[in-house]
């Protein structure tokens, strides 16, 4: 299995692949102008993608619109249309709801994700880097280690982690979310393979004859020809760890410490007895859910490099 | 064998260098917890007191009894064949919808591509407990205007019924990560040499003969890889029977192996059961991807790159 994975690596070829988008992209452009379809065709192609950007779309606009209402308009009122809508209101109370610790969930997502994909990059970078680009016993052993880490399922591994955590005593800390998420096997993967083919040989060479050390060579040109395998990197482990749920759940119980998602299903649980939060929650998630889905758009239109090893990530 | 170059062990120890941060960390949350896992699940708590009552506890060993417990025990094998069942239905829909999109997109004018390809990737942005939150909204009767749109028409819907709630899940699983899967297969798709498309194209093959001849057969690695990660998904599922378990009776402790091992571990305190399920879920989730991939021949040539 684990050379299947690598043995697709240079088909979808990230390197040599780079510039080529680009040039299909020209190409495809010239295909449009060619013979084109007939209309009925495109029309039907067109409906069709739009059927399924209505079921796409659907629930976020549900959640644009019930983020201006009240707990009662929520549910006395047509879920798909504004109702007294009170936007900034709403949202400066969920800001502000028991002293701003909203707030401070999503900083504390900011700094669970933003810290960990940073580090889980430099980490991946290295290792993959090594991998790659020297020869030494024991290589495919340890890469193939790394590679089955990759199809472990990461909720299979909380629950033993916060058992082990809970013996060390660092169950219920920043560090018990922060150092698994440091940990990226398939970062190692992706900068392994773009390493493999991005990084000449010859290069390194000449640096060694200049008399640069191996350090030197891997922060002064190992980093800067791998940057598009890094931000890859760094992206995908930052959505990772911003959605993971299971990890924070298991880990924290002091509700200073949550991450967003994990705050708003406490409030959601909670809302039974209090309704006020059944607002505060649809409020907050929209809140948390909008950074990210801007970084999607924009994101989506560069992120091609690693897609498809990113499909590695589940 | 040759003895190593001087270049060869400076290239070796600087390798280590690169890879020890890495490697000790992964071995401590990776290796270690699957080793502490395996010690714990052979392990059972026991009181000293007579009768087992009062006194201290102690931990002794317990063989296989926890593995034995887990699998006797009905409600985590009835979760396990439910993530099964859940696989087998919405992982085929889901890539096909995503393969589906993916050569919509390739076969629409450029004009609206960038548009759709945005608003069908936008859930992947949504994570899986807000996704569940928010489609807990919409199947909660009294507040969702899906409901009362139903109504409306006469229909009458319970999305969150014994039957139902199984593929109201499968639906919140697909609205999130179809987009994703559709971007991973048009990087594939644009990476087939365009030449390809036009040497059919004046062979007088239509577009579908296109799609199904060879767009389908030069994606097929891509979608390999998206459902051997959306089987790993699937049997981890946890958040979102999790979130709708309060706005529905027909979601038990045990409703998905996950959630039976965290109820487990948090609600009845038996570590050493949860240990051995969560052994039990990580054997399952390996045997199936490996399996699954043997069964579609991905086994390769050697690993090397270089």
């Amino acid at each position: 299995m684990t050379t299947g994975l690598t043995e697709d690596a240079p088909a979808d070829g990230t390197p040599e692949a780079d510039p080529r988008p680009q040039k299909n992209r020209r190409r495809g452009t010239g295909r449009g102008a060619g013979p084109r379809p007939p209309l009925r065709y495109r029309i039907i192609t067109v409906s069709l993608l739009a059927v399924a950007a209505l079921y796409f779309l659907t629930p976020v606009y549900w959640l644009a619109v019930s983020a201006t209402k009240s707990s009662s308009d929520l549910f006395g009122t047509f879920g798909f249309w504004f109702h007294d809508p009170r936007p900034l209101d709403r949202l400066r109370q969920v800001l502000t709801h028991d002293d701003g610790i909203y707030v401070r969930w999503f900083l504390n997502s900011l700094l669970y994700a933003g810290v960990g994909a940073l580090v889980a990059t430099l980490l991946s970078a290295a290792a993959g880097y090594a991998l790659a680009v020297y020869r030494f016993p024991g290589r495919e052993a340890v890469f193939n280690v790394v590679l089955a880490g990759v199809l472990i399922p990461g909720t299979a591994l909380a629950l033993p982690l916060y058992l082990l955590f809970s013996e060390l005593g660092l169950a219920n800390t920043y560090a018990a979310v922060l150092i698994p998420s440091v940990v990226s096997p398939f970062g190692v993967y992706l900068c392994r393979i773009y390493a493999a083919a991005a990084v000449p040989g010859s290069l390194l060479e000449a640096a060694r004859i200049d008399g640069a050390g191996e350090t030197r060579i891997f922060t002064t040109l190992g980093l800067r020809l791998m940057t598009p395998a890094l931000v890859t990197v760094f992206l995908f482990q930052f959505v990772h760890i911003w959605n993971n749920f299971f990890l924070p759940l298991v880990m924290l119980s002091d509700s200073d410490l949550y991450p967003v998602q994990l705050g708003l299903t406490s409030w959601q649980g909670y809302a039974d007895r209090q309704p006020e939060l059944y607002q505060y929650t649809v409020g907050g998630a929209l809140l948390s859910v909008l950074p990210l889905m801007v970084l999607m758009g924009v994101l989506q239109r560069y992120w091609r490099t690693g897609l498809t090893e990113g499909s590695v990530k589940a | 064998m040759k003895r190593p170059t001087r270049t060869e062990i400076r290239g070796a120890r600087a390798a280590a260098g690169f890879l020890l941060p890495f490697l000790a960390l992964f071995l401590f949350c990776f290796i270690a917890p699957i080793g502490y896992a395996l010690y714990e699940s052979v392990l059972k708590t026991e009181r000293t007191g007579a009768l087992g009552l009062g006194g201290e506890t102690r931990e002794v060993w317990a063989g296989f009894s926890n593995y034995a417990h887990a699998l006797e025990d009905d409600r985590f094998t009835t979760g396990f064949g439910r993530v099964l069942l859940f696989g087998a239905v919405q992982i085929p829909l889901m890539i096909a919808f995503a393969t589906a999109l993916a050569l919509l997109l390739e076969a629409a004018s450029a004009r609206w591509v960038g548009f759709f390809r945005t608003a069908f990737f936008l859930p992947y942005g949504v994570p899986g407990v807000i996704a569940s939150i928010l489609w807990g909204f919409l199947y909660v009767p009294g507040i969702s205007p899906l409901v009362e749109l139903a109504d409306a028409a006469g229909w009458e819907v319970d999305f969150l019924g014994r039957s139902a709630v199984l593929w109201s899940i499968a639906n919140i699983v697909t609205w999130q990560f179809t987009g994703y899967n559709m971007l991973v297969l048009i990087a594939q798709l644009k990476a087939v040499p365009g030449e390809l498309y036009e040497a059919a194209r004046i062979d007088g093959a239509s577009a579908w003969q296109v799609a199904r001849h060879i767009k389908l057969p030069l994606i097929r690695p891509a979608l390999v890889l998206t459902t051997v990660f959306s089987l790993i998904g699937t049997l981890q599922l946890f958040a979102e029977p999790k979130v709708l378990k309060p706005l529905s009776n027909s979601i038990d402790s045990g409703y998905t192996p996950n959630l039976a091992a965290y109820n487990e571990a948090f609600t009845s305190n038996n570590q050493h059961i949860a240990a051995a399920e969560a052994v039990l879920l990580a054997l399952v989730a390996c045997v199936l991807s490996f399996g699954f991939l043997r069964l579609v021949g991905q086994r390769g040539r050697d690993g090397e790159d270089r």
